[in-house]
Order: structure tokens, then sequence, then C-alpha cells
């Protein structure tokens, strides 16, 4: 009878446990999707970066969840450290007048479009992984600690990071040159290639 | 219905993956168009970490390791593409998709 009342405590508090994990999940989902929502929606290119910083928190809340940390504060560390810097320097560079920075509205039936062609993508999706009989897994994977990451980086992936790094050296390099060349007016006159002057943007 | 995890959490990402899609299309806005690019990476990432989770092979670290490779790829991307805009700025002083279509000249 003991026994009996313990495994059922013991898979009450297994629901209940599951139960603040999904609520957990929703309130997550319901985060960034309302951020990533509004900012997609907002007429005010400053406003819409900033939200979508809050929408990245978001996913990064969701890796948290799924027991990948590594993977949440690269995600922290890249997107809400780097990418927004990125995007909001873009927005400051590249606008005349503060009046700028509230965009015209876009033609009505692009809008309808979108949201058509979104929405046929967004049942097909659904759809396609409602009817999918999903095998999951009971047992919890066990979240790769740093040191394991770090030994496979080292062992298996080591090629794999090599590349990455090469990629993000000619990446870099190359938004460098991209963004820094300046067109003069007498055409032909600048050099050919390269990153040209050191002129501030 | 009885939903597993797994599938819910599918269901977010493709959500997130819609939004932004339908930004990427309806909005005139280099920038945004970037964003909404970069919404639906993270979208992709989402899955990976879920079909991780929820993997039958426990202690592999397949995903995570898939996920860290495309972060620093989208960084790349987001960085040369915010490049590409200010170029295009530069070339006539405003980011409208509907104007920007020449590469040169």
């Amino acid at each position: 009878m003991h026994g009996r009342r313990t495994a059922f405590a013991f898979i009450e508090s297994r629901i209940e446990n599951r139960k603040s994990k999904m609520i957990a999940l929703a309130l997550i989902a319901l985060v960034t999707l309302g951020a990533a929502a509004i900012a997609m929606s907002l007429r005010n290119l400053i406003h819409s970066a900033l939200l979508l910083i809050g929408s990245w928190a978001g996913v990064a809340a969701f890796y948290l969840w799924a027991g990948a940390e590594f993977v949440a504060f690269a995600q922290v560390l890249v997107y809400v450290g780097a990418v927004s810097m990125v995007v909001l320097f873009a927005v400051l560079l590249t606008r005349q007048s503060r009046a700028e920075l509230t965009l015209t509205p876009d033609s009505y039936r692009r809008v309808i479009a979108a949201i058509v062609t979104g929405g046929a993508v967004l049942g097909v999706l659904f759809g396609a992984v409602l009817s999918t009989d999903l095998k999951v897994a009971s047992a919890k994977p066990l979240p790769p600690t740093v040191r394991v990451l770090g030994g496979e980086l080292m062992g298996p992936y080591a090629a794999a990071l090599l590349i990455v790094g090469v990629v993000l050296t000619v990446a870099l390099l190359g938004a460098v040159v991209i963004a820094s060349t300046e067109r003069d007016s007498t055409r032909g006159a600048r050099s050919p290639g390269g990153p040209a002057t050191e002129d501030a943007p | 219905m009885n939903l597993s995890p797994l599938q819910l959490c599918l269901l977010f990402s493709s959500a997130l993956f819609c939004i932004g899609l339908i930004g990427a299309l309806s909005r005139s806005n280099t920038i945004l168009v970037l964003l909404g690019i970069e919404l639906m990476l993270n979208a992709a990432n989402l899955n990976f970490i879920a079909f991780w989770r929820y993997s039958p092979t426990p202690g592999a670290a397949t995903g995570v390791m898939f996920v860290l490779f495309s972060i620093a790829v989208a960084a790349a991307e987001a960085a040369v593409g915010l490049a590409l805009v200010i170029a295009v700025y530069r070339h006539q002083k405003n980011i409208r998709l509907q104007e920007a279509n020449r590469l040169k000249g």
C-alpha cells in the first residue's frame, strides 16, 4: 500500500513537473512569437530591431529550457550581443533624417500576398507536424558539458571548426571591403578591389 | 488531441519560421527583410535542438554541434548582408528593395 502510494505520488509529481515544463514552453513561445510578430509589423525600424532582440532572447530561453546551455549562451553572445548591434548600426547609417526612421507603409497587395503565402506554408507545416507519428524518446539525453563539447570540437569536428573559422574570416573581410569601398564621382578612378580607403562612412 | 512535447516544439519553430517568411516577403525595407531571414534561420536552429532533445540516442551531441556551426554561419551572413545594405545605400541613397534592382551603376 505504502509503495503504491509513493509510486502514485511520484507519477503525480512527474505529471506536475511535465505540466510546468509545458507551461514554461508555452510562455517562451508566446514571448518569442509575439515579439517577432510585432517587430515584423511595426513601422519604426529602431523599435522593430529592439523587439527582435527580445525575440532572440526568447530563442535563447528555449535552448536553456531544452538543456542546451552552451548553445543558449552562444545565442545570447552572437545574436543579442553582436548581430543586434550590427543591425542597429546599419539602421543608423542608412537613414537621412530623423523622420525617415518611420517607414512609409508597404503596399497592401504585397502584404496580403505575403500573408497568404505565409499562411499556406504554416498550414502545410502544421499539417505535416500534426499528422506525423514522431517517436519521442522517454529518456532525457545527457546535457553535454562544455568539456564534452570541446572534446568533440577538437576531435571529430576539427575540420569543420577550421572551415568555419576560414568562412568567418573571409566573410568579415568581405563585409569590410563591401562596406568601405567609396564610389568616386569620376568613374574608374578608384583602385580595383581591396579595402580602398579608410574614410569614415 | 494529445500532443507530444516534440510536436509542440516543432509547432513553435514552424510558427516562428512563418513569421519570418511573412516579414521577409511583405516588407520593402532591406534591413527588415534581412531580419526576417534571421528569424527563419533561428527557427531552423530550434528544430535542431528539439530533435536533439528528444532523440532516441542519448548522449550524442550532434544537434548541439550543428546549431553551433549554424550560428557561426548566420553571424557571417548577417555581417555580409548588412555590409551589402550599406553599399546599396551608398549607391542610391535609400534601401527600398523596389529601387535596388540594379547590381551595377
